[in-house]
């Protein structure tokens, strides 16, 4: 994850990390359903339904959550509307974390008390860690579409958001890729990092592959583009960030769409559009820690994520700008927050989505002809 | 030394005894801190450059130091460093001179050092948002075309610290200048130039030449700013070697990085025996 992780917000980590120490002590004993043992169950269902779920996670009291910037995809609202419900406290470390520490922190902290019992990556670092983690199939798991979780449920995409074009709405409208090759954009055209080693920014490159007739499996017109901006003098070689966007040195930005909505970067004359042939989605992924300290309020986390309820975490990441993975269905449902859906930049057109091994190939062949395209 | 031990019962253990400490004892901090933090993380490096990401041992990383992608690296971390170093010690030694002109004591001189001793620290991502913002292609002053060419823009704004950098370690051996000496050539019939030529450069130049080196490694070393310069072409090392550590897209490789400090390491050794030649050449009056 590439994010502006505030700092001031350690401090509530801090405050919860304390609650939570207090707090832990008094559970373990208390247990009701003292028969199941729900770091082997794969479901709800399984260990007795939610009722026992939750009643054996209130007996534990806690839960150990990392890598969760409160200011991204509202995971601040989240936190505190579990712990509202549940009257479980969450032990939120590392806030500002990356996907690999995450995993880095599973291995390193095994058998204690503050391993993480459920983590949130990125697709990369899920795919390669399975051993890791313990399979467990929400209640709403035929919600989450085949190609968006591991089949025995060892990982499952949780939020994402598609690859965006935002943009200061002193340009007027933009409806297509090519206008930004207009002299009027000159110097304005910034991705969020370097397609080499940022996996946003290589998905900017590749949703500008698919709007110029390239495929997932082959990025060379996204490159062709950004070259054609270059020459134009409209390519921009800094990392556009919040404060770039907030001085108006990046007035373009190619990065996902819930880190490129006005409400985000705090800028209210600020506009996004997603072209309609190269809609190119991007995922997080929730896992459970095999190892989990609290096996049970684990589980009851993955369920509280994906309830499809108004105050569920799928409506409330969905208003924090990212799309829950459930969301088609909810559309057809009628769970959807509409209102909060109707904030994020419409899609139209298949989204797809890249593979790790289609990732890949486009970072191999970047390596050898990124560099060379826009210098 | 004779140390009076004449302590004769009450506090024998105490009183007069001297601890036999050899004399180098003293150094050890220093080598300590010089053996952790200097010599042990580069002997990592240079023994991870001879491995493969398997962890066995190859010669065939060195290959990438042949790669002229890799070798474009280097002449622009080598061009960047030398142009910015130069541009900051001429203009540095100008200014340095012009305040040792003046009042030692007068509020000038103390204005500008305590300036120089900020603006030679300011650097990093704030320092490149500073320019980029007032200069840049969307600037508040004016739209400068060229900054983002390689080196010119970033030079101008490795400039701002160099020079003030130059102004504080140049400044002290301007001050050795004994009014004396001018004098003595002058009543000896020298113009300007020949004091200059004869006497002054002379005697200044060792002192120019290391506060030169000092500025190619810090222009060398610098990483933060470029980077927040611009992040889209690694033109030096250091940018090549954060993007060969942090690929989150399946390039990241410790070893080719290691290899690239690696030969840094190398420029480094051949940039200070060509400094040691200059020096004692510049030097051979004082012998």
């Amino acid at each position: 994850m590439r994010s502006p992780y505030k700092f001031a917000l350690a401090g509530f980590a801090a405050a919860a990390l304390l609650v939570a120490g207090c707090s832990s002590s008094s559970s373990g004993s208390s247990s009701g359903a003292a028969a199941v043992n729900w770091a082997t169950e794969s479901s709800a269902a399984g260990g007795g339904g939610m009722t026992a779920l939750i009643a054996a996670a209130k007996a534990e009291g806690t839960l150990n959550v990392i890598a969760l910037p409160p200011t991204w995809a509202n995971y601040g609202t989240i936190i505190s509307t579990f712990e509202k419900k549940y009257g479980i406290k969450i032990n939120s470390a590392l806030p500002d974390g990356s996907s690999q520490q995450e995993v880095d922190a599973i291995k390193s902290e095994n058998g204690s008390p503050k391993a993480p019992d459920v983590v949130d990556v990125g697709l990369a670092v899920a795919a390669a860690n399975t051993s890791l983690f313990a399979p467990y199939e929400v209640s709403t798991w035929s919600a989450i579409p085949a190609a968006q979780k591991e089949s025995t449920g060892l990982w499952y995409e949780d939020y994402g958001g598609y690859m965006a074009v935002g943009y200061s709405s002193k340009f007027g409208t933009i409806t297509s890729l090519n206008q930004l090759l207009s002299p009027q954009f000159k110097n304005d055209v910034a991705l969020n990092g370097n397609p080499t080693s940022a996996n946003a920014a290589l998905n900017g490159v590749m949703m500008a592959s698919l709007a110029n007739g390239g495929s997932v499996s082959n990025i060379g017109p996204g490159v062709d583009f950004f070259a054609k901006l270059k020459k134009a003098g409209n390519f921009s070689p800094i990392q556009a960030t919040g404060a770039s966007i907030k001085a108006g040195t990046t007035p373009v930005v190619f990065d996902w769409d819930y880190l490129n909505l006005a409400s985000y970067v705090g800028v209210s004359n600020w506009k996004v559009f997603i072209p309609q042939n190269a809609v190119l989605g991007g995922f997080y992924a929730q896992a459970i820690n095999k190892n989990a300290p609290h096996p049970a309020a684990a589980r009851l986390w993955e369920e509280f994520l994906y309830s499809q309820a108004a105050d569920g975490g799928q409506n409330l990441w969905l208003e924090g700008g990212a799309r829950p993975v459930e969301q088609p269905t909810m559309t057809s449902n009628g769970t959807i927050n509409t209102a909060a859906a109707s904030k994020l930049p419409a899609v139209t057109g298949t989204p797809v989505f890249l593979s790790p091994a289609q990732s890949t190939t486009a970072a191999t062949y970047l390596a050898t002809n990124w560099a060379k395209a826009v210098s | 030394m004779a140390v009076a031990a004449t302590g004769t019962g009450a506090r024998p253990a105490r009183a007069g005894r001297r601890l036999s400490v050899p004399n180098w004892i003293g150094t050890v901090p220093f080598f300590g801190y010089v053996a952790i933090f200097l010599l042990w993380p580069t002997g990592i490096v240079v023994y991870d450059a001879f491995k493969n990401p398997a962890g066995n041992f190859t010669l065939s990383g060195l290959t990438a130091l042949g790669n002229s992608q890799v070798r474009g690296y280097f002449i622009g971390s080598f061009k960047l460093s030398l142009i910015s170093a130069v541009i900051g010690a001429v203009f540095g030694a100008i200014l340095a001179y012009a305040i040792a002109a003046g009042n030692p004591d007068g509020m000038i001189r103390r204005l500008y050092l305590s300036v120089s001793g900020v603006l030679a620290q300011f650097g990093g991502v704030t320092l490149a948002f500073a320019f980029l913002v007032l200069i840049g292609p969307v600037g508040l002053l004016f739209h400068a075309g060229w900054y983002f060419n390689f080196p010119w823009g970033i030079t101008l704004i490795y400039a701002y610290f160099q020079i003030p950098l130059m102004v504080l370690v140049f400044l002290p051996a301007i001050d050795g200048l004994k009014v004396q000496w001018r004098e003595a050539s002058e009543s000896l019939g020298s113009s300007t130039w020949q004091y200059w030529r004869y006497v002054g450069a002379p005697l200044l130049m060792p002192a120019f030449l290391g506060a030169l080196l000092l500025l190619f490694a810090n222009a060398l070393s610098a990483y933060a700013t470029i980077q927040a310069w611009e992040d889209q072409v690694p033109y030096t090392v250091p940018q090549q070697i954060y993007n060969s550590m942090s690929s989150e897209v399946g390039l990241a490789n410790i070893n080719y990085a290691d290899v690239l400090a690696l030969g840094m390491v190398v420029l480094v050794a051949i940039v200070m025996t060509g400094y040691a030649l200059l020096q004692r050449r510049a030097a051979r009056w004082l012998r």
